[in-house]
Order: structure tokens, then C-alpha cells, then sequence
């Protein structure tokens, strides 16, 4: 073999001393990041996520080509693109179920972070990146929704949008700004085409902040202790070859519901043409706002009750300072493994209480959902931070998994 | 009145609106259909009998507005045949170069006509309800199309002391039970051009099966692609598995 360089070799490194693209994504996820070798297959679903986005942002771009935001037809305009446009029906269904994909993916992600304490120091950053990434998407998946402009389109808008209405003084007239007029019309579907086609973007940059903020420390493991250089090994090709068995995995299940449950998780009510006239006898948003939806109709005064549901997800922000138990991962706070799996439960039933009508047992248990929600948060875990025994740590990463290797 | 709606649509949305969904739970029976299933198609013969249902019974009073007659090839029919069922209906057209509408015979590129020009005569003509157009029928309803099958045959004497609002039918399977439209469905209201069986059972599941064909067209492509597509991803999963398994054979972790 010839020590001389190829002229394909020579241009490569010519450029990559101008724009070192592939020494930045070697860096960023491929040789040259080292990844705690112990993690687990809980942590394939950041991947799925970015895989998940990506999926929306190209589905959405086709479907965008088709669609027509106006209030007259747009819902025909949906119609045409599931009957007339060539493999339409697919990008339809791949994007009106991706996004309960995405939502399924990032609520396993946060959870997954909240089990090994990811959000801990010096990650705190990190995990503001990810609730914003979440924030961003709620909006974008509200804003969706509202596009075929079907019954429940129309009238989880208008709730929605009311919602604002709640704050004194300036509440009506933010409500006003939202809808671009006095009802939900024209001008708001208008409006909230062009955001849901911008929010996505915003996520990609969110995204690579929080890619970012992950570089700095590195990536959190299942036993939550710092890794040694010598606990890692390199994203490419391990954790490479890992993500993408997880992503044949999962686009398996995601296919399933795609071809043959595609409106499983969609109210049948959204086939109906948005009728101001015709109120639906139960408005309900999409799954994935169900936990925030009950602790919104829990509490009988409206404004508190926005406060709440809007409450509940700020709180997040300071989740760092609320746990300051100095030990990371669940594994070894027997304790607080227990409460996390009861408020993983209460946000179920939260979720459930959602969907049913807001009285009798429902509305009782969204009440003692709501509570447990903000206990757990503000007195549970500032408590166990205090009291909790740890069980002992082991040494390294390298300790107990070379050992169990033996 | 904005106040006043914003208020109205925030308690009606927050307190629940109890009234009108005095939620009794109706239970739908499952049916069996030929398009269930992973590979589950439709029955050409069965939808062209439930279109002659639809022509014959239905079309009176509920349009069809998201299909055009060139659709109806996937019905089994010859574009020959699509082009004289189209001639069959008139539609409007124009203007012409005199600035005048006119009527001409309908072409496959047409959409089926509505029976009545505008909603409004449509109320005026059914005692103040409005016939739902049945193009997503089977997608609109809870149950799909089995609450549609069931429906059409579920009208009964109410039940003693009920006193039912005039114009309305008692319907078993109807949220509410007092539905605008009366009985359509009856042995022998349709005799098939096929000689297939015309009890009210058949015409019922027959016209059902028309109807989940319009509110889902692309439905044996999205099986037949599904499956295609999902037994790839399982042999990329199940290869990616195989590659990542010795991949780390020698990482201890």
C-alpha cells in the first residue's frame, strides 16, 4: 500500500481544515464521544425521539404541499390528501400517529431521567433543554390538531385558547391576539398553520442545545456514579449499532399502529366538518395532554386551575433543588424508587381521570391525583433528600460489571 | 356575547356537560367483516350491493360529497360502466360563453351529487334534521361500522313510558336513543341485481361495508403495503439485533 494520499483523501482533509464538519460529528456522535458502557436500553429512546422529530418534520412537509389552511377547506383539503394524493393516506396516518409515537418516546425519555436522576448535578441545564424540547412540542401538537379543522379541531381550540382568558387584566386580549379575532376562525387556523410549521424548527435548535448540554458532562448511566475514562467506550459503532436495533424495534410497533390501527388513538368525532353551531357532548384533547387536562378541571376555580395544569410543568424546572438527594440513580434509593412508581401510576390515572367527564369518581380521584402530583414533587422529595439511606454505592462503573463478567 | 360565549364554551368544557351525555353505555356487538384483519380486503360483489343501496335508499336524503364516480372502479366496475352510471345524474355547469349555468349529464370526473342544494332545504325537507353526508360515516361514529350495521337495524318500539319527541324514532343503538331518521332498512326494500339474499341483515351489512370502502378507499393498500413494509422492518430489527450482539461480544458491560 502507497503512503501517498488519494486526491479524494487530500480534498477531504482540505476541507475539513476549512469546515471540520466530520471531525464535529465524529466528536458529537461517533468515535471521539465516550459513552458509559453500562447503559441500558431505557436510554435508546433519546434517539428515538430525534428519529421521531425527523419523521414529523419530513411526513409534515408533504402533507403541508397538499394541505390548504383556510376554514372552507381545509378539511376537504385533508380529504384529498387521504383519497387523490399519491400515498397520501401514508403520510397522513404516519404523521397524525407519529406524533403519539413522539409523545410515547419522550414521556419514556423524562421518566427514564427522572429513575437515574439524569436531571441532577451537573446536568441541570440538560434537563431545562428537555422540558423546553417538551414544552415546544405541546404546543406544536395543539396547533396540529387544530389543522383538519374537524369537530374536535374546532372546539379543543376553542377551550384551549380560552384557557388564556383566565389571566387578569390582560387575559381577554391575549385570547383576542390568539384567535386574530373575537371567535376561532379563519384567522386563527391561519395562524396556527404558519406556527406549526415554524415550532418544529424551534425544536431542532432546542435539540441541538440539549445535545449539546449532554456533551459537557456526558451521558448519566444506570448506576448514576461518574464514569472514568476507562468506563466508557465510543458512541460509534457501539451505541450506534444499539439505537439502531431499538429504532427497528420500535418502527415495528409504530408500522402496526400505522396500517392497522390508524385512527385507534384519534377521536372519531375529528371526521365531522368543524361546526361552530354543534358543540360535541365531550371535549377532550389528544392522549397525551389527558394528565395536564385533569389537573386543570380538578381544582373548581378556572384561574388557579390554569395555574395548575401550567404549574405542573414549570415545576420541572426545579425538580434539581426539590431532589438534592446527593445519590443519582433509583437503584440505590430503595425509597424513592417506591414513590417514583406511584407517581408514574398517579400520572395514569391522571391521564385516565382526563378522559372521563368531570364528575363523580373521576373527579374525586383528579382531585387526589392533583395533590399527589405537587406532594410528590415539593414534599416528597425534599424530604427524602434529607432522610433517605442510600444502599452503598459501588466503586466505579467498571467494579460491579467487570466483576458480574467474570 | 363574546364574554358570554367564552364563559358558556369554558364551563360547558370545564363543568361537564352531564346533560346531554347522561352517559348510559350501549354496547355495540362486534361483526365480522371481510375487511378486519392484517389482510383483510373488501368484497367487490358485497360493495356493489351496498352502492345499489346507497343509489336506491340512502341518496335521498345523505350525500356522498368525498367520492366521485370514477371511484366506483374500485367497486369491480369498467370505466365503460362508470361512464354510463355517470350519465345517469345531471349536474350543473357553466358558466357557459353566454354567462349562462347549464345542466349536463355527469362525467367519472364528477362527484356524486347531493340530493338537495344547500343544507338549509335539506332541514326543510326532513322535519328540521340534517342528513349527515356519509362519505366518513364509518370513521365518525364510536363503533365505526358496526355501530353503522347495528344502527340501521336497531329501530324498536320504545319503551314503555317513554314519551317520544314527534318526528323522532326510538333506535337502541343511537346516543339518546330518539334519532331524526326513521326506519330505512327492511327485507326485501332492495331486490340485488347479484340475487344475493335482500333480508334486512344483508342490506344492512351490505350498504355498512359500501360505506367503511368510502370512508376508507386506500384501506387494502394500507394492509397490503403494511405488510410489506412491517416484515421488513422486523428482518432489519432482527439482522440489527444479530450485528449488535456481536458487535459488543467482546464489550463487557
Amino acid at each position: 500500500m502507497s503512503t501517498e494520499k488519494s486526491v479524494w483523501r487530500k480534498a477531504f482533509e482540505w476541507h475539513e481544515e476549512r469546515l471540520p464538519l466530520v471531525s464535529w460529528l465524529d466528536h458529537s456522535l461517533g468515535t471521539k464521544y465516550p459513552v458509559p458502557r453500562n447503559l441500558n436500553y431505557w436510554w435508546n429512546f433519546g434517539s428515538l425521539a430525534m428519529f421521531m422529530l425527523a419523521v414529523m418534520i419530513f411526513s409534515g412537509i408533504f402533507l403541508a404541499m397538499n394541505y390548504t389552511p383556510h376554514v372552507t377547506l381545509a378539511f376537504d383539503s385533508v380529504e384529498h390528501i387521504m383519497r387523490d394524493v399519491n400515498h397520501g393516506w401514508l403520510i397522513r396516518y404516519m404523521h397524525s400517529n407519529g406524533a403519539s409515537f413522539f409523545f410515547i418516546v419522550v414521556y419514556i425519555h423524562i421518566l427514564r431521567g427522572m429513575y437515574y436522576g439524569s436531571y441532577k448535578a451537573p446536568r441541570e441545564v440538560l434537563w431545562w433543554m428537555g422540558i423546553l424540547i417538551y414544552l415546544v412540542m405541546m404546543a406544536t401538537g395543539f396547533l396540529g390538531y387544530v389543522l383538519p379543522w374537524g369537530q374536535m379541531s374546532f372546539w379543543g381550540a376553542t377551550v384551549i385558547t380560552s384557557l388564556f382568558s383566565a389571566i387578569p387584566a390582560v387575559g381577554d386580549s391575549i385570547v383576542t391576539l390568539l384567535w386574530g379575532g373575537f371567535s376561532v376562525d379563519n384567522p386563527t387556523l391561519n395562524r396556527f398553520f404558519s406556527l406549526h410549521y415554524l415550532l418544529p424548527f424551534v425544536i431542532v435548535g432546542l435539540v441541538f442545545l440539549h445535545i449539546w448540554a449532554l456533551h459537557v458532562p456526558g451521558a448519566n448511566n444506570p448506576l448514576g456514579i461518574d464514569a472514568t475514562p476507562a468506563d466508557k467506550i465510543p458512541f460509534f459503532p457501539y451505541y450506534v449499532m444499539k439505537d439502531v436495533f431499538g429504532l427497528g424495534v420500535f418502527v415495528v410497533i409504530y408500522f402496526i399502529a400505522v396500517f392497522w390501527f390508524p385512527n385507534a388513538l384519534g377521536d372519531p368525532v375529528n371526521y365531522v366538518k368543524a361546526n361552530p353551531l354543534v358543540t360535541p357532548p365531550h371535549i377532550v384533547p389528544e392522549w397525551y395532554y389527558l394528565p395536564f387536562y385533569a389537573i386543570l378541571r380538578a381544582i373548581p376555580n378556572k384561574l388557579l386551575g390554569v395555574v395548575a395544569m401550567f404549574g405542573a410543568i414549570l415545576i420541572m424546572f426545579v425538580l434539581p433543588w426539590l431532589d438534592r438527594h446527593p445519590v443519582r440513580s433509583a437503584s440505590f434509593r430503595p425509597i424513592y424508587r417506591v414513590f417514583f412508581w406511584l407517581f408514574v401510576a398517579n400520572a395514569l390515572m391522571l391521564g385516565w381521570c382526563g378522559a372521563q367527564l368531570p364528575e363523580g369518581l373521576p373527579a374525586t380521584l383528579s382531585q387526589v391525583g392533583t395533590f399527589w402530583y405537587f406532594f410528590h414533587l415539593l414534599v416528597v422529595l425534599p424530604v427524602l433528600s434529607w432522610v433517605e439511606t442510600p444502599k452503598p454505592l459501588p466503586a466505579s462503573i467498571s467494579q460491579p460489571v467487570l466483576k458480574a463478567a467474570e | 356575547m363574546k364574554k358570554f360565549l367564552l364563559a358558556a364554551t369554558a364551563a360547558f368544557a370545564l363543568a361537564g356537560p352531564s346533560v346531554l351525555n347522561a352517559a348510559e353505555e350501549i354496547h355495540i356487538p362486534k361483526e365480522e367483516w371481510s375487511f378486519n384483519g392484517v389482510m383483510g380486503t373488501f368484497d367487490k360483489a358485497q360493495l356493489q350491493r351496498g352502492f345499489q343501496v346507497y343509489k336506491e335508499v340512502c341518496s335521498a336524503c345523505h350525500s356522498l360529497q368525498y367520492i366521485s364516480f370514477r371511484n366506483f372502479t374500485d367497486l369491480g366496475y369498467s370505466e365503460e360502466q362508470v361512464k354510463s352510471l355517470a350519465a345517469q345524474y345531471d349536474v350543473e355547469d357553466g358558466p357557459n360563453d353566454d354567462g349562462e349555468m347549464f345542466k349536463r349529464k355527469a362525467r367519472p370526473s364528477d362527484h356524486v351529487p347531493k340530493p338537495f342544494p344547500n343544507d338549509a332545504l335539506a332541514r326543510v325537507a326532513n322535519g328540521g334534521a340534517l342528513p349527515p353526508d356519509l362519505s366518513l360515516m364509518t370513521k365518525a361514529r364510536e363503533g365505526g361500522p358496526d355501530y353503522v350495521y347495528h344502527l340501521l337495524l336497531g329501530y324498536e318500539e320504545p319503551p314503555a313510558g317513554l314519551e317520544l319527541t314527534p318526528g323522532l324514532s326510538y333506535n337502541k343503538y343511537f346516543p339518546g336513543h330518539q334519532i331524526g331518521m326513521a326506519k330505512q332498512v327492511a327485507d326485501g326494500i332492495v331486490t340485488f341485481a347479484d340475487g344475493a339474499p335482500s333480508d334486512a341483515a344483508h342490506i344492512a351489512k351490505d350498504v355498512t361495508a359500501f360505506l367503511h370502502w368510502a370512508a376508507e378507499p386506500k384501506l387494502e393498500a394500507r394492509h397490503s403495503t403494511g405488510v410489506r413494509v412491517t416484515l421488513y422492518a422486523l428482518i432489519f430489527a432482527v439482522l440489527a439485533f444479530l450485528a449488535k450482539r456481536r458487535l459488543w461480544k467482546d464489550i463487557k458491560h
